[in-house]
């Protein structure tokens, strides 16, 4: 497939593990999270902590929608389809899998006979509303910067041919508010990773441009590359990021050029600007209270707005108990640190969010990387003594 | 969910719709956030939309940088 086989070519490939190999400097440890979860997946689908060497480390970052919802909102979702016989919620798959409150999830609901629908795309909701004139349909609407123009797509549709039994309820969040949360973490705190650069977001980019992470080297100098999805695009940005850190810099560099833009996509964000409002605050799996980082459907639309159709009300819940998705979603813990893990929970039945979804690290962790799981558990070590020795 | 992938239009259609084929298998998408698009044309499709378009000067330009810092070390090596 075009844009695809050339991108996982074996040949280039090796040529550029061994560049890494060679440029990477013995006596520094090169700290680079991978923001985006469908870059966690390509991490282990195409093996490449194998190609890097040992002082390279990718700590995986919370850039998968489905794994930072807090089980509060998901719980809202719940209720409302409990609540409501009249509604039929209409979700992307993963959603459903999640567990919620008393590890209840919205399949388990559907099977108590709540009407929950998979969809593909926010378009095969309107047609369930177009079809179903007498119930209400609402959207489970998640995601980054990457779903949101379509969700909006969906309300202006929406309005356009009054559908008033169509309704969202809003979830989508924000990328650089999270990478922010990320880097203000008190380096003194237990919870505090270290992180040298960024393996910037492929197609969160695509939409917002790549100046949006100015901050991230203007104000806290840590480089960031934005790369394309593919092994190859992983590869070339992790050696960009271990030149700019060797040589001392901290830039906004894009490997992903085929894609992506400095200003990223203008028609995208215009129907963003004019369905949405930035939430003051929103809570995050993970990372907790961080402001003005999801949106809300602003009050031009708000009879689109499910949370105000049908007074829903955010109460913040607990997630499963022992389960370590919140340090695993700032990258402070490994899926392996969590005693859960492959052993009470897998991808069959998921105890937490990050074991769901194929961009979440635990399910990638246990679907590409049991094998790998010695060498991961000794780097994982090697961590916490680093860590214990720099707090020492 | 995020996962997105490189389709070709291969037909437009009304209403911002297009049909677009990705190893073989034809879909209809989403095209509203994308200006003029041509058949034959790759795009980044997205839970039903295309996002952009994929440049093809661009690709093969960053495929030459691969080959180049891959090279670089086979020289000095
Ligand atoms: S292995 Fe399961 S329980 Fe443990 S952190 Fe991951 S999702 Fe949570």
């Amino acid at each position: 497939m075009k844009y695809v086989d050339e991108f996982r070519d074996g040949e280039r490939a090796r040529g550029l593990a061994a560049a890494l190999r060679q440029e990477a400097q013995p006596g520094r440890h090169y700290r680079l999270m991978e923001f985006c979860g469908g870059h966690t997946h390509a991490v282990f689908r195409y093996g490449i902590p194998d190609l890097l060497p040992d002082n390279i480390e990718l700590v995986h970052g919370p850039g998968c929608p489905v794994c930072v919802l807090p089980t509060g909102r998901l719980d809202m979702a719940m209720r409302l389809v409990l609540d409501h016989p009249e509604v039929i919620l209409a979700s992307y798959g993963d959603m459903l899998r999640v567990p919620g409150s008393e590890r209840r999830s919205l399949l388990q609901a559907r099977a108590d006979g709540a009407d929950v629908r998979m969809v593909y795309s926010i378009s095969d909701a309107l047609e369930l509303a177009r079809t179903n004139p007498q119930r209400q349909v609402v959207f489970f609407g998640i995601g980054f910067e990457t779903t949101t123009p379509p969700t909006a797509l969906g309300i202006l549709e929406a309005r356009r041919s009054a559908l008033d039994n169509f309704s969202v309820f809003c979830n989508h969040v924000l990328t650089p508010a999270a990478m922010q949360a990320i880097l203000n973490v008190d380096p003194a705190s237990e919870e505090s990773v270290e992180i040298d650069g960024f393996i910037g977001p492929s197609h969160v980019s695509v939409v917002i441009g790549s100046d949006s992470y100015a901050f991230c080297a203007g104000q806290y100098h840590k480089p960031v590359v934005i790369a394309g999805f593919e092994p190859l695009d992983v590869l070339q940005s992790i050696l960009m990021l271990v030149r700019q850190l060797n040589e001392g810099r901290a830039e906004i560099e894009n490997q992903y050029t085929r894609a992506v833009t400095s200003q990223g996509n203008a028609k995208a964000q215009q129907v963003v600007q004019e369905v949405f409002t930035l939430r003051p605050t929103f809570e995050w799996r993970g990372l907790g209270q961080i402001p003005t980082s999801a949106l809300a459907i602003s009050d031009d639309y708000a009879i689109f707005d499910a949370e105000k159709r049908f007074a829903m009300r955010y109460v913040p819940a607990a997630g499963t108990k022992g389960c370590e998705c919140p340090a695993v979603l700032r990258g402070a813990k490994k899926p392996i640190d969590c005693k859960l893990f492959a052993t009470a929970c897998s991808p069959e039945s998921p105890l937490g969010s990050c074991m769901v979804s194929d961009e979440g690290a635990c399910a990638a962790y246990f679907t590409y990387g049991r094998f790998r799981e010695d060498a991961l558990q000794r780097q994982s070590q090697q961590r916490a003594a680093v860590k214990a020795r720099r707090q020492a | 969910m995020c996962l997105a992938i490189p389709v070709q239009i291969t037909e437009l259609m009304d209403n911002d719709r297009a049909l677009a084929s990705a190893g073989g298998v034809v879909r209809e998408i989403g095209t509203a956030l994308v200006d003029d698009l041509q058949v034959g044309d790759y795009v980044i499709l997205h839970v039903g939309y295309a996002l952009s378009k994929l440049d093809e000067q661009e690709a093969l330009q960053t495929l030459q940088t691969m080959e180049q810092m891959g090279a670089l070390t086979e020289v000095t090596a």
